[in-house]
C-alpha cells in the first residue's frame, strides 16, 4: 500500500484541530481493545486454573499463572474417544499443508505462465473458466468428492485431503500468478526466445526468478486457506486423520465430563499459532493475497 | 503428435509451440472434471430419487419439492438473509470509516492496520471457539457485567433460539471488518495525490473530500468488497459449526450447514444435492457478472 | 492582483533538503515561469506557494499577508496540475462549481461564474460531461476553467500543457498568454518547454538543485546568463561551449580553443570582452557561442569583431527553416546555425564565421560569467 504524499498540505492549527487529533487516536484505540480483547481473553483464560475460571471475571487477568491447560491441549486432552490431545493432528495439519502447498503453487505457477505468456487462442476462455472455480461455493463437489476419493481410495486419508486441496486451490494460485505475469513484459520472454531459450527454460531460468513476490503472495494465501479449512477436512477425513481445526471443534464441542474452558482457550491458541506466526511475519504479503483481484491496479 | 519430416517449422519449434497447451490442459482437464463433472453430477443427483446412496434413475424434481417442504429451509435461508445483509453492512460500514481514520496520516498505522487485520489470519473455528466462550451467559460477559453490579443484566443471545443468528453476526464481523478496512485502505490510497491536492485548494474540508470526491472514485473497491463479503457469508460454514452447531436446535442453521447436515449427517443425498445446487445458482448470481465486468476491465 | 514574496525558503522530506533557500519576490500582476531540471523542485516550490506542502524554514508572503500556516483554501489561489486533476465522478459543471460550492457559495452566482467561464473557454457543450468523455485539450480547458472561475489573486500552473500534443500546446499557450493580459493575475508557471518559458513569461526563474540561479526576464536569461548552468539551459540547440585558454597574440586578446589533436582555433575578442578577461594569460575559461552566432562566412551583414575560420562538416541536420551543421572542435561537435541554401554536404571543408559580439565568456573554475 503506497503512501499518500499529502502530509504537508497546511493545516488550520488550534483547539479544534487537537481535539479532532485526540478523538482520532481514542477511536483508533478503542478499536485495537475490540479486535484484541478476544485474543487476550483467550490468552489470559488459558493460563488459568479452572477453579480461578469459575471465581474470576472473563477479562480478570490470571493470577497464578500455569501452563497445565496448553499441556493437556497439547498432548492429553480428548479429541472424541482418543485422548492424545492436538499433537497428532496437529502433525496431520503438518502433513497436509506443506505437499498441498507446494504442488498448488508449482502448478499455478506454471498455469498463469502458460496462460499469459504462452498466449493460445482460447487462453482467455480456459482461464475464466478455471477462475469460476474459485467461487463455487464447495458444498456442491462435496458428494462427488466424497464418492470420487472412495474410489481412488483415498478416503479419509491425508494423501486424500491434499488432493482435494491442490484441485480446489489452483483456481487461487493460477488467478495469482496470471495477474502477476500480466504485468511483466512481454518483451522478456520474446529476447529470452530470442535468445533461443524454451518454454521451461525461460520459466525456470527468467520468469519464476522475477515472480518471487508473486510466490510469497501465493504460498501465503494457500497456507492460510488450507491451515485453516474446516469443511474438507470435516467432510473428507475421518478419527486420526483430521486435521488440527477439525480436532479443536471436536475438543470443544466434546459434552462429556467438566467443560474445560482453559484447555479449550489453549487449544484454540495451538491451533491458530501456525497462521498467526506467519502473518506476524509476512503481514504484508498476507494484506497482498486479501486483495489481489479486489482492488484493480 | 506424429513427427512431420517434410513440415517447414522445425520439429523442436513446433514442440514449443504446443508446449503451453499440454502444460495448461492437464489442469484444465482437471478443472473440467472436478468443477464442472461434479456440478454436473450433483446437479443431475438432485433430479433422482438418491437417499444413502447415489441413484441414477431421473425423477424430476421431486427432490426440490422435498426440499421446499422442508421447514428447517426456510429457517436457513432467512437466517442467511438476515446474516448477510448484517454482516455486509456492518462489515462495511466499520472497514470504511477505520480506513479512512487510518488514512489520517497516523504514524503508528502499521501496528494498528496489523491489530485491525489479524483476525482474518484466524481459523473461523477458533474464532467461533473464543466468541463461544466469550459470550456464554454463565462466565462469559452476562457474568462480567453482573459481577460489576448489574445484577439483572442479561446477555444469553448464544443459547436463545430468537437471537442466536446474531451472535454469528457478532463474531464474524470481528473477524471480517479488518479485511474490509484493508481493501477500502488499499482503495483510498489508489486515489491520484493531485485530485487530493485539487479538493484541498477548491477548499474543501476532509469531510467535503471524503464524501463528496474520494468515495465517489471508489465505487469499483465498494462493489468488489461487497461481493467479496457476500460470497464469505453464503459459504459460511465453519462459524457457525464452531459457535452455535446450527442451534439451538436449528436456529441458526444456513445452507451450508444445512446441506452438510443432509448430506453426511442424515445421508439424504438427493436433498443436499438440491440444496447445493440452489446455493450455487445464488453464487452464480453474484459472482458471474462480477466476474465477468473484472475480466473485461483487466484485458487491455 | 497581489505579490508573491519568498524569503529565504526551505523545504526537507526527512533528511533530504529538496529547496535550499530560496529568496524570489514576484510583483503583482507577474507572468512568472519557473524553468529547471527534473527533480530540481520546481513543483515542490510550487506546492509551498500553494500551502500544499508546509514549509521547513523561511516565509512566504502572498498579497503582503505571510501564509506559512495558511491553509491552501484561504490562500486566494488556484492551481492547475499536469494530471488535469479532475473530479472523474462529477460533471464538468460540478468539477467547476466544486470550489463555490466547498465555500458555501449562493447557486446563483455559481451558475454566473459557470456561464461566464464556459463562454470564455468555449466549454458550454462540454457541461453536462464526465471528464472521462473528454478529449485531452478539453480535459485542460476545464481544469483551467476550474482554476478560473473563482477569481483568485494567483494562479499556479504546473506544466499544464505537457500532455498536450504539439499543435494543441501551442494554441493553448497562446490562449494562455490571452488569459494573462486579459486577467491581469499575477501567474507562476512550471513548463519544460523553452518556447513556452521565452513566450509567456515576463520574468523566469531558473532553478537547479534547490537554488534559484538567476531570475530575469526571458531577454537577460537567453542574452545574459549569469553562469554556465543557465546559458546551456536556455537555447535549443544548446549554447556550444568551448574550453580554452586566454593568450595575448600580436597585442591582441584572443581565447584559443581546441588542439593538440586538432589544430587550435584563437578566437579574437571583442573589446568589451578583452577589458575584462585579458591580463591574466593562460587563464581557463569556456566560451560560449550559440548556434546563430556561427554561420556560413559571408552570409550575414557585415559587422565588427567576426571571426572567420575553416573546418570539415562532420554532420548536416536540417530542421526546415535552418540547417544545423555541426564540426568536431575542441572534443565536442559544435553546432552552427545556417541557410538551407549555404549548407554544403557532410565531409566539405567549410568556411565559419563566428560573431564575437554575441560570445559569452565563463569561468572555468566557478563557471560564473566574466
Ligand atoms: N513527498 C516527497 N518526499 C520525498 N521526496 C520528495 C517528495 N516530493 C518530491 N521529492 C523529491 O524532491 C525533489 C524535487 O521534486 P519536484 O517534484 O519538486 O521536482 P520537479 O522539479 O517538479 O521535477 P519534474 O520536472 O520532474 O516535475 C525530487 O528529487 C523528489 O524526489
Ligand atoms: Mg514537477
Amino acid at each position: 500500500m503506497s503512501r499518500n504524499n499529502l502530509g504537508g498540505i497546511v493545516q488550520q492549527k488550534g483547539t479544534r484541530h487537537l481535539m479532532m487529533r485526540t478523538l482520532l487516536f481514542l477511536t483508533l484505540g478503542v478499536f485495537c481493545l475490540y479486535y484484541l480483547i478476544p485474543l487476550i481473553v483467550m490468552i489470559a483464560t488459558s493460563l488459568k486454573s479452572l477453579e480461578e475460571i469459575r471465581a474470576g471475571s472473563l477479562l480478570s487477568l490470571p493470577q497464578d499463572v500455569t501452563f497445565d491447560a496448553w499441556a493437556k491441549a497439547w498432548s492429553s486432552a480428548c479429541v472424541g474417544v482418543r485422548c492424545d490431545g492436538l499433537k497428532p493432528f496437529f502433525w496431520n495439519s503438518v502433513a497436509m499443508v506443506v505437499p498441498a502447498v507446494t504442488i498448488s503453487t508449482i502448478l499455478g505457477a506454471l498455469n498463469g505462465y502458460a496462460l499469459t505468456k504462452w498466449r493460445f487462442p482460447g487462453a482467455d476462455i480456459i482461464f475464466a473458466l478455471i477462475l469460476f472455480g474459485a467461487f463455487i461455493p464447495f458444498q456442491v463437489i462435496l458428494l462427488p468428492m466424497a464418492r470420487t476419493l472412495g474410489v481412488l481410495g483415498l478416503a479419509g486419508t491425508i494423501p486424500g485431503l491434499v488432493l482435494v486441496h491442490v484441485i480446489y486451490g489452483l483456481a487461487f494460485t493460477t488467478l495469482f500468478f496470471r495477474n502477476f505475469f500480466i504485468g511483466v513484459s512481454s518483451g522478456i520472454i520474446q529476447a529470452a526466445q530470442i535468445d533461443g531459450a524454451g518454454f521451461f527454460g525461460i520459466f525456470f531460468r527468467i520468469v519464476l526468478p522475477m515472480s518471487l513476490p508473486a510466490v510469497v503472495v501465493t504460498v501465503i494465501w494457500q497456507y492460510t486457506q488450507i491451515c485453516n479449512d474446516f469443511l474438507f477436512g470435516i467432510a473428507f477425513t475421518v478419527g486420526d486423520s483430521n486435521p488440527v481445526t477439525v480436532a479443536l471443534n471436536n475438543v470443544v464441542n466434546t459434552s462429556t465430563g467438566v467443560k474445560e474452558y482453559n484447555v479449550d482457550m489453549a487449544a484454540a491458541i495451538i491451533a491458530a499459532l501456525p497462521t498467526l506466526a506467519v502473518y506476524v511475519i509476512a503481514g504484508a504479503y498476507f494484506v497482498r493475497g486479501l486483495s489481489a483481484g479486489a482492488v484493480k491496479g | 503428435m506424429a513427427p512431420r519430416t517434410h513440415s517447414t517449422v522445425p520439429l523442436g519449434q513446433k514442440i514449443e509451440l504446443w508446449l503451453p497447451r499440454f502444460v495448461v490442459s492437464p489442469l484444465f482437464a482437471l478443472s473440467l472434471f472436478f468443477v464442472y463433472g461434479f456440478i454436473l453430477w450433483t446437479v443431475y443427483i438432485s433430479f433422482t430419487k438418491s437417499g444413502v446412496m447415489p441413484n441414477y434413475s431421473f425423477e424430476g424434481l421431486s427432490q426440490y419439492e422435498r426440499l421446499w417442504a422442508t421447514p428447517r429451509l426456510y429457517v436457513a435461508l432467512g437466517n442467511m438473509f438476515v446474516f448477510s445483509a448484517l454482516f455486509i453492512g456492518i462489515s462495511l460500514a466499520i472497514g470504511i470509516f477505520l480506513a479512512i481514520l487510518l488514512d489520517q496520516r497516523v504514524r503508528i498505522e502499521g501496528v494498528i492496520r496489523t491489530i485491525y487485520l489479524y483476525p482474518m489470519a484466524l481459523s473461523f473455528i477458533v474464532t467461533g471457539t473464543v466468541w463461544k466462550w466469550i459470550l456464554n451467559p454463565g462466565l462469559g460477559i452476562q457474568n462480567f457485567v453482573r459481577k460489576a453490579g448489574f445484577e439483572e443484566f442479561t446477555f444469553d443471545w448464544l443459547v436463545n433460539s430468537d437471537y442466536a443468528i446474531y451472535t454469528i453476526v457478532i463474531a464474524a464481523v470481528w473477524q471480517s471488518s479488518g479485511y474490509a478496512m484493508a481493501l477500502f485502505l488499499a482503495g483510498l490510497r489508489s486515489v491520484d495525490d493531485e485530485i487530493l491536492k485539487a479538493a484541498a485548494i477548491d477548499g474543501a474540508g476532509s469531510f467535503r473530500t471524503y464524501f463528496s470526491v474520494v468515495l465517489p472514485i471508489m465505487r469499483p473497491v465498494f462493489l468488489s468488497t461487497v461481493i467479496i463479503l457476500a460470497h464469505l457469508a453464503i459459504k459460511s460454514f465453519d462459524l457457525v459449526i464452531a459457535l452455535t452447531g446450527g442451534g439451538p436446535g436449528y436456529a441458526t442453521a444456513m445452507p451450508a450447514t444445512f446441506m452438510y447436515s443432509f448430506a453426511f449427517q442424515r445421508s439424504e443425498l438427493g436433498v443436499a444435492a438440491a440444496s447445493a445446487v440452489m446455493m450455487l445458482a445464488t453464487v452464480i448470481a453474484i459472482v458471474v457478472p462480477y466476474l465477468y465486468s473484472e475480466l473485461r476491465g483487466t484485458k487491455q | 492582483m497581489s505579490d508573491i514574496r519568498l524569503e529565504m525558503v526551505k523545504k526537507n522530506f526527512g533528511a533530504t533538503e529538496v529547496i535550499k533557500g530560496i529568496d524570489l519576490a514576484i510583483d503583482p500582476g507577474e507572468f512568472v515561469v519557473l524553468v529547471g531540471p527534473s527533480g530540481c523542485g520546481k513543483s515542490t516550490l510550487l506546492n509551498l506557494i500553494a500551502g500544499l506542502e508546509t514549509i521547513t524554514e523561511g516565509n512566504i508572503y502572498i498579497g503582503g499577508k505571510r501564509v506559512n500556516d495558511t491553509p491552501p483554501r484561504d490562500r486566494n489561489i488556484a492551481m492547475v496540475f499536469q494530471s488535469y486533476a479532475l473530479y472523474p465522478t462529477k460533471t464538468v459543471r460540478n468539477n467547476i462549481t466544486f470550489g463555490m460550492v466547498s465555500r458555501g457559495i449562493p447557486k446563483a452566482d455559481q451558475d454566473a461564474a459557470v456561464a461566464e467561464i464556459s463562454t470564455l473557454l468555449q466549454i458550454e457543450r462540454l457541461l453536462s460531461r464526465k471528464p472521462g468523455q473528454l478529449s485531452g485539450g478539453q480535459r485542460q480547458r476545464v481544469a483551467m476553467g476550474r482554476a478560473l472561475v473563482r477569481k483568485p489573486d494567483v494562479f499556479l500552473f504546473d506544466e499544464p500543457l505537457s500532455n498536450l500534443d504539439a499543435k494543441l500546446r501551442i494554441e493553448m499557450r497562446t490562449e494562455i498568454k490571452k488569459l494573462h493580459q486579459r486577467l491581469g493575475k499575477t501567474i507562476v508557471y512550471v513548463t519544460h518547454d523553452q518556447i513556452e518559458a521565452m513566450t509567456l513569461a515576463s520574468r523566469i526563474a531558473v532553478m537547479d538543485n534547490g537554488h534559484i540561479r538567476q531570475f530575469a526576464d526571458p531577454k537577460t536569461i537567453y542574452e545574459d546568463p549569469v553562469d554556465l548552468f543557465v546559458a546551456g539551459f536556455m537555447g535549443s540547440p544548446p549554447m556550444n561551449m568551448m574550453p580554452g585558454k586566454i593568450r595575448t597574440l600580436g597585442g591582441q586578446c584572443v581565447v584559443s580553443t581546441g588542439g593538440p589533436e586538432d589544430e587550435p582555433l584563437d578566437f579574437l575578442l571583442p573589446p568589451a570582452l578583452s577589458e575584462r578577461a585579458c591580463g591574466q594569460e593562460g587563464r581557463d575559461v569556456i566560451l560560449g557561442l550559440r548556434p546563430e552566432a556561427i554561420f556560413a562566412a559571408g552570409t550575414e551583414l557585415p559587422g565588427a569583431n567576426r571571426f572567420i575560420f575553416e573546418r570539415p562538416i562532420s554532420v548536416v541536420e536540417p530542421t526546415g527553416p535552418d540547417t544545423m551543421i555541426l564540426f568536431h572542435h575542441a572534443g565536442l561537435d559544435v553546432v552552427a546555425r545556417v541557410r538551407p541554401e549555404d549548407a554544403r554536404p557532410e565531409g566539405t571543408l567549410f568556411m565559419f564565421e563566428a560573431d564575437m559580439e554575441k560570445a559569452k565568456l565563463f569561468d572555468a573554475k566557478t563557471t560564473l560569467r566574466i
